[in-house]
C-alpha cells in the first residue's frame, strides 16, 4: 500500500466559536454539506478506499445519524476517538494512531475545501522520496461583509514567511511573524546552497501534509512536538540544512560534538533509509540529472531530507477556520459539486424567486412571493411568504417567518426568525429566537450562556 | 528405381491416400451436418476450406514430389522426416478439435532433421500449414491462457529458422497508423493486473502537440501531463516503487541508460519482495504476468531503452527458470539474488574491466574529447586519474538537455582540468583533440551505435580530422535490432523543452498556433560503423563489426 489518508477532524474552530458553540466544526453546513464532506469527496474522487478520521465523539455520533455522509461516502472510514478536553494538538494524533500507521500518511485538515489536483503533490512526494510534501495556495481576499464586525479593523494575521527555490518547489524556509522578533534571518548555510530564493506571503497553508512513515516514528520518540504545522513543519524544513553526521569539513570542539551527538540521533530516525539504500545510492550517481547548478555538489546537495510545496495558481483552495473564510466557501463550494441546486424535494411554490446561485436543502418549504439571492438555505428549513434572503447562510431546521428581510447574514441551527424582521449583517446563533419587527445590523446574537464563554 | 526413391515413391502415395481419406471421413461429416441443419457452424466452413486448400496441396505435393526424387540425391536425414510429415499432417488436420497435443507433437519432431537445408519444399509447407492451423485453432478457443501456446509457437518459431515468418513491426514505431493505436489501447485494458475489477486498468498516455511529418510514426508526450493524473492515488494497480520509477523516468530525474536499468532492478526487487502467489497459480507463472502490466506503464512514462530491455529479458528468463517445487521464500531469495549478481557483473564490474581497458588508451598529455554525460565515459577519466594519467578534458554540449554540464562538475570536482563548448564549436576544437571517448545507449547488431543525439555528428567530424573514436559500451547494452538510419527508431522528447525565455521573452510560448511549426525534440542518433574505430567493452576492444559474434557467443551461453 502506497498511502494512508488521516483526516483530523477533532478540532475547535476556535476562530469561529460563534458558529462552532453547539455545531462542531467538522459537522458546520457548507452548501448543506458538512464540512467534512469536502475532504472526504476530495480523496474519495482521487481513489482512496480507506481513510482514518480522527474526531471526538461528539462528531461521531453526528456523522453516523447525518445522511448524506452514509449515502456519499463510499470509503471505509474508521473513526478513531480522542477526548475532547485535551490540548491534543494534531501531532499528538498523530502519535495516538501511531500502531495502525503502515506507510507513508496523507494528513488532511477537516476544513479544506478544494479542487486541487491531488497527484500534483503526491508526485513531488514520489518522484523526489521527499520526507514531506505540502499544498498551499495563494490567498484570496475575501470581499464580503463579515457579520460582527466592527468597522473595516481586522486583526491583522500573522504573516507567513515561506521560503522557496528556482524552481517553486522545494521548500526552503518556512516562519511565522510571530515567532521572529526583529527581523528575518536565514542561514547561510540555505544561502549557500540555494542562492535564489523567492519568500513568498500571502500563501494560505491547505493542512495537507504527505509525510513518510518515519516521521511518525520520529513523533513516537520526540513527544514534545504537538502540532504538525506549528511545530513539526517548521522543524523539517530546517533540518533540510542541518549539517549531517560525515561532514569532515567542519571543525568542531566537545561542546559541538555532543550537541551534534543528541542532532543525529534525531536524525537517524528521520533518515531511516529503505532497504538497497546502495541500488538507489548507484542509479542516483549513474544518472546525469541534478536539482541544481552552478556549485560542485551533487543532485540534493547530498541531503537526505527533502521538503516540497506544491503551490496552487488557480483554483479553488478554501480553510474554513474564520467566519470569513466560512461565507466566502459557502458562495464557492457550489461549483466543486455537479448537485443541483435545488434539492428535488424541496417545496417551493409557484410565485417564489430562487435565483440560480442560491441552494435549496432538502425538505424545505418555500412559501410564495419569497425571494432567494445568492443564498444557501439548509435542510427542513422554512421560509414563510413575503421573506426576502439576500447573500445569506441560512443553516438546518430554522423557520423565518413572514415579511422579514435578511442580508448577509448567518443563521445557525434551529432558530426562529419572528415576523417582520429586519437583519443585515447579522450572526444569529443555535437556537436564538429574533423577536418579530427586530431591526439589527451588524450584530452577533448569540445565547447568554455563550457570552460567559471566552 | 532405386530404394531410396521407391521408398518416396511409397511415402508421396502413402500421403496421399490418407489425404483422401482423411477427406473423405471430414466430407462425411460435413454432408451429414448439411443434411441435417442448414447451417454450418464456422468450425465447419473453415475446416471445409481447409479441406480443398490440403487436397489442393496434396496434388501439388505429388507432383513436386516426383520431380524431387528424380533429381535429388539420398539424404538419410530427410527419409526420417518424411514418415513423421503425415503423422504431423494427420494430426494437424484434427488441430480444430484438439489443440495441445497436434501442437506439440511436430514441435519436437521438427528438431529431429539435423539438416535444415535439407528439408524438403512440402516439408515447409507442412509445416506451415500445421502451424497456421493450430494459431486458428488457440483463436477461436477462449483467450483465457495464452502462455503455454505461445511458448510452444515460439518454440516452433525458433527451430524453423528458414521459415519465411512475416515480422510484424513493433507497436511502438508505427503511432500514426489508427489501428495500431485501437490495438494498444485494447492490449493496455486485457493487462490489468489479474484480480482487479475492469474499472482499473494501465491508462493510455496521449501524445501532445504536433509531431514533424518524418517522425508522425513515434509517440511524443508532454512532461505536464504525467501519466499518474489518471491512476488513484495510492496507487494499486501498480505497485508504488513502479508509479515512483516511472515519475522519475518522464520526468529526467532517472536519466542514462545505466541509471535506468539499475533503477529499474531496484524496483523489480520490491515488486518480489512484495508479491506473494495468489492460490492455485505458480510462481514462476503468475510474477511474469504480473510484471507485464507494470512494463508497460513504464514504456508509457518513457519508452524502454536497450539496456532495460535486455534486464527485463533476463529477469523474466531467470522467473521463469524457478522449479515449480521451489518454495515461495526461497524462490524469492533466489531471484533477489540473481538481480543483485546480473547488476554486480555486468554494470559494476563490466565498467571497472572497460576502464582498466580504457586507461592503457590514454596515454600522458592526452586531450579527450567527450560528449554529454556519460557514466561510463566519466568512471574511466576519474579511474585514469587515480591511475596518475596527465590529460586534459574537453566536453562537448548540445541544447536541449545541456546534460554536458553536469560531466563538467563531476569532473572538475575530481580535479581533471576541462574545456567546456557547445556542439557548434566541435570543428574549432578538434585540431587540439587526441581522442574522442564516446558512450553509448545500445549497440546494434549491424555494428552501429545509437547513443544521444549528435554523437554521429561528432564522429563524422572527427572522422573528419582523423582523430581516432572510440566508443564504450557495456554488453548488456548489445542489442539485436538493425538499424542504419535515426528516423525508424527514435525517441521523441517534450517539444517544450527547445523554449527558452530571455530578458521575460519567450518567443515561441504559442508555437502550436503556428500553423506550419513544429519543434522536433530527438533523443538518440545512431552512428555507422566507419567512424567508430574502437569499441571497448568488458570482453575486450573489440572493432565495431564484430557486435554481431558477440551477440552469438551471448546467445549460445545463455
Amino acid at each position: 500500500m502506497e498511502l494512508q489518508a488521516v483526516l483530523m477532524a477533532a478540532g475547535g474552530g476556535s476562530r469561529m466559536t460563534d458558529l462552532t458553540y453547539n455545531t462542531p466544526k467538522p459537522m458546520l453546513p457548507v452548501g448543506n454539506k458538512p464540512l467534512m464532506w469536502y475532504p472526504l469527496n476530495l480523496l474519495e474522487r482521487v481513489g482512496f478506499e480507506e481513510v482514518i478520521v480522527i474526531t471526538t465523539k461528539e462528531v461521531q455520533k453526528m456523522m453516523s445519524t447525518d445522511s448524506r455522509m452514509k449515502r456519499d461516502i463510499k470509503m471505509k472510514m474508521e473513526v478513531v476517538c480522542v477526548p475532547e478536553d485535551g490540548d491534543m494538538g494534531t501531532a499528538d494524533a498523530l502519535r495516538h494512531i501511531q500502531q495502525k500507521i503502515k506507510t507513508d500518511i496523507l494528513v488532511v485538515s477537516c476544513d479544506l475545501i478544494t479542487d486541487v489536483a491531488l497527484h500534483e503533490v503526491v508526485d513531488l512526494f514520489r518522484a523526489h522520496n521527499a520526507t514531506l510534501a505540502m499544498l498551499m495556495s495563494k490567498a484570496h481576499e475575501f470581499t464580503e461583509t463579515v457579520p460582527g464586525q466592527k468597522g473595516k479593523k481586522r486583526t491583522a494575521e500573522q504573516r507567513d514567511f515561506v521560503g522557496v527555490d528556482q524552481s517553486g518547489k522545494r521548500l526552503l524556509f518556512m516562519a511565522n511573524e510571530a515567532d521572529l522578533e526583529d527581523g528575518l534571518s536565514v542561514r547561510k548555510s540555505i544561502i549557500r546552497k540555494h542562492p535564489r530564493m523567492h519568500i513568498k506571503t500571502g500563501l494560505v497553508d491547505a493542512h495537507l501534509y504527505c509525510l513518510k512513515k518515519a516521521v511518525v516514528d520520529f513523533l513516537t520518540e520526540n513527544k514534545s512536538i504537538s502540532s504538525i504545522r506549528g511545530e513539526l513543519v517548521p522543524y523539517l524544513v530546517r533540518k533540510q540544512f542541518s549539517k549531517t553526521p560525515n561532514s569532515q569539513k567542519v571543525k568542531e570542539d566537545l561542546e559541538d560534538q555532543t550537541q551534534k551527538k543528541n542532532d543525529c540521533s534525531t536524525n537517524h530516525e528521520l533518515l531511516i533509509s529503505s532497504r538497497d539504500e546502495p541500488l538507489l545510492q548507484l542509479a542516483q550517481e549513474r544518472s546525469c540529472w541534478n536539482d541544481h547548478r552552478g556549485d560542485m555538489s551533487e543532485a540534493y546537495h547530498g541531503g537526505k531530507l527533502r521538503c516540497y510545496v506544491h503551490i496552487m495558481e488557480q483554483g479553488l483552495c478554501y480553510r474554513v477556520n474564520t467566519l470569513a473564510a466560512y461565507i466566502e466557501a459557502n458562495r464557492q463550494a457550489p461549483k466543486l459539486f455537479e448537485e443541483p441546486p435545488v434539492h428535488p424535494s424541496a417545496v417551493i411554490s409557484e410565485r417564489c424567486q430562487v435565483g440560480s446561485d442560491s441552494i435549496i436543502g432538502e425538505r424545505c418549504q418555500i412559501a410564495e412571493k419569497t425571494s432567494i439571492k445568492r443564498s444557501t438555505i439548509g435542510i427542513s428549513s422554512n421560509v414563510k411568504e413575503k421573506v426576502k434572503v439576500t447573500n445569506s447562510i441560512v443553516m438546518h431546521s430554522v423557520t423565518i417567518e413572514e415579511g422579514c428581510n435578511i442580508q448577509g447574514s448567518v443563521i445557525c441551527s434551529n432558530a426562529i426568525i419572528g415576523r417582520g424582521a429586519d437583519l443585515k449583517y447579522c450572526l444569529v446563533g443555535n437556537g436564538q429566537r429574533i423577536e418579530p419587527e427586530a431591526e439589527r445590523t451588524n450584530e452577533v446574537i448569540v445565547g447568554t450562556d455563550q457570552l460567559m464563554e471566552i | 528405381m532405386c530404394n531410396s526413391c521407391a521408398f518416396y515413391h511409397f511415402a508421396a502415395v502413402f500421403l496421399s491416400l490418407n489425404h483422401l481419406l482423411h477427406g473423405y471421413e471430414k466430407k462425411g461429416d460435413i454432408e451429414r451436418a448439411k443434411s441435417e441443419g442448414k447451417e454450418l457452424t464456422k468450425e465447419e466452413k473453415q475446416r471445409l476450406r481447409k479441406e480443398k486448400k490440403q487436397q489442393k496441396k496434396s496434388k501439388e505435393k505429388k507432383d513436386d514430389k516426383v520431380i524431387q526424387e528424380s533429381g535429388k540425391e539420398t539424404r538419410g536425414d530427410s527419409s526420417a522426416a518424411s514418415p513423421p510429415q503425415p503423422s504431423s499432417q494427420s494430426t494437424a488436420q484434427k488441430a480444430p478439435s484438439a489443440v495441445p497435443p497436434p501442437v506439440s507433437v511436430p514441435a519436437p519432431e521438427a528438431p529431429t532433421p539435423a539438416d535444415k537445408p535439407a528439408k524438403s519444399k512440402a516439408e515447409l509447407k507442412a509445416e506451415r500449414r500445421a502451424r497456421q492451423e493450430a494459431e486458428r485453432a488457440s483463436k477461436q478457443s477462449k483467450k483465457g491462457d495464452p502462455g503455454p501456446q505461445g511458448a510452444v509457437s515460439k518454440s516452433k518459431a525458433a527451430t524453423n529458422e528458414l521459415q519465411p515468418v512475416v515480422k510484424r513491426l513493433p507497436e511502438h514505431i508505427q503511432v500514426d497508423n489508427p489501428d495500431v493505436l485501437k490495438k494498444l489501447a485494447k492490449k493496455l485494458e486485457r493487462q490489468q493486473t489479474p484480480g482487479q475489477n475492469s474499472a482499473k486498468k494501465i491508462p493510455l498516455r496521449l501524445d501532445y502537440g504536433y509531431k514533424v511529418s518524418l517522425f508522425s510514426h513515434l509517440h511524443q508526450y508532454s512532461r505536464k501531463a504525467p501519466l499518474t493524473q489518471q491512476l488513484s492515488i495510492p496507487s494499486t494497480v501498480i505497485h508504488p516503487a513502479i508509479v515512483r520509477l516511472g515519475l522519475q523516468y518522464s520526468q529526467g530525474i532517472v536519466a542514462g541508460s545505466n541509471a535506468r536499468s539499475v533503477a529499474l532492478l531496484h524496483a523489480f526487487k520490491q515488486v518480489i519482495r512484495d508479491y506473494t502467489t495468489p492460490p492455485n497459480e505458480e510462481l514462476s507463472r503468475d510474477l511474469v504476468n504480473r510484471l507485464k502490466p507494470y512494463i508497460s506503464f513504464l514504456n508509457q512514462c518513457r519508452p524502454l531503452s536497450a539496456s532495460m530491455g535486455n534486464a527485463i529479458k533476463y529477469v523474466k528468463k531467470e522467473i521463469s527458470n524457478i522449479p515449480s517445487q521451489c518454495k515461495e521464500e526461497e524462490a524469492k531469495h533466489k531471484l533477489l539474488k540473481c538481480i543483485e549478481c546480473y547488476i554486480k557483473d555486468k554494470i559494476i564490474l563490466a565498467a571497472t574491466a572497460i576502464a582498466e581497458s580504457s586507461i592503457e588508451k590514454i596515454s600522458d598529455g592526452d586531450v579527450i574529447l567527450i560528449y554529454g554525460c556519460s557514466s561510463l565515459v566519466n568512471h574511466i577519466l576519474c579511474e585514469a586519474l587515480e591511475k596518475n594519467r596527465k590529460f586534459r578534458v574537453i566536453v562537448v554540449d548540445s541544447r536541449p538537455r545541456l546534460e554536458g554540464r553536469e560531466a563538467l562538475r563531476r569532473l572538475v570536482q575530481r580535479g581533471i582540468s576541462c574545456t567546456y563548448v557547445l556542439i557548434s564549436a566541435v570543428s574549432y576544437i578538434l585540431p587540439e583533440v587526441s581522442k574522442v571517448f564516446l558512450g553509448a545507449h545500445a549497440l546494434l547488431a549491424n555494428g552501429y551505435v545509437m547513443s544521444r543525439v549528435g554523437t554521429s555528428q561528432i564522429a563524422l567530424v572527427a572522422k573528419a580530422f582523423n582523430v581516432p573514436v572510440l566508443v564504450c559500451c557495456e554488453t548488456y547494452k548489445f542489442c539485436e535490432r538493425v538499424q542504419t538510419d535515426s528516423f525508424v527508431s527514435n525517441e521523441l522528447d517534450d517539444p517544450d523543452d527547445l523554449i527558452v525565455t530571455r530578458n521575460g521573452h519567450t518567443q515561441l510560448e504559442n508555437w502550436q498556433q503556428e500553423p506550419s511549426l513544429g519543434l522536433l525534440n530527438l533523443v538518440y542518433d545512431v552512428t555507422p560503423p566507419d567512424f567508430v574505430d574502437l569499441v571497448i567493452t568488458e570482453l575486450g576492444m573489440i572493432p565495431c563489426t564484430s557486435v554481431p559474434v558477440v551477440l552469438r557467443v551471448k546467445n549460445v551461453d545463455q
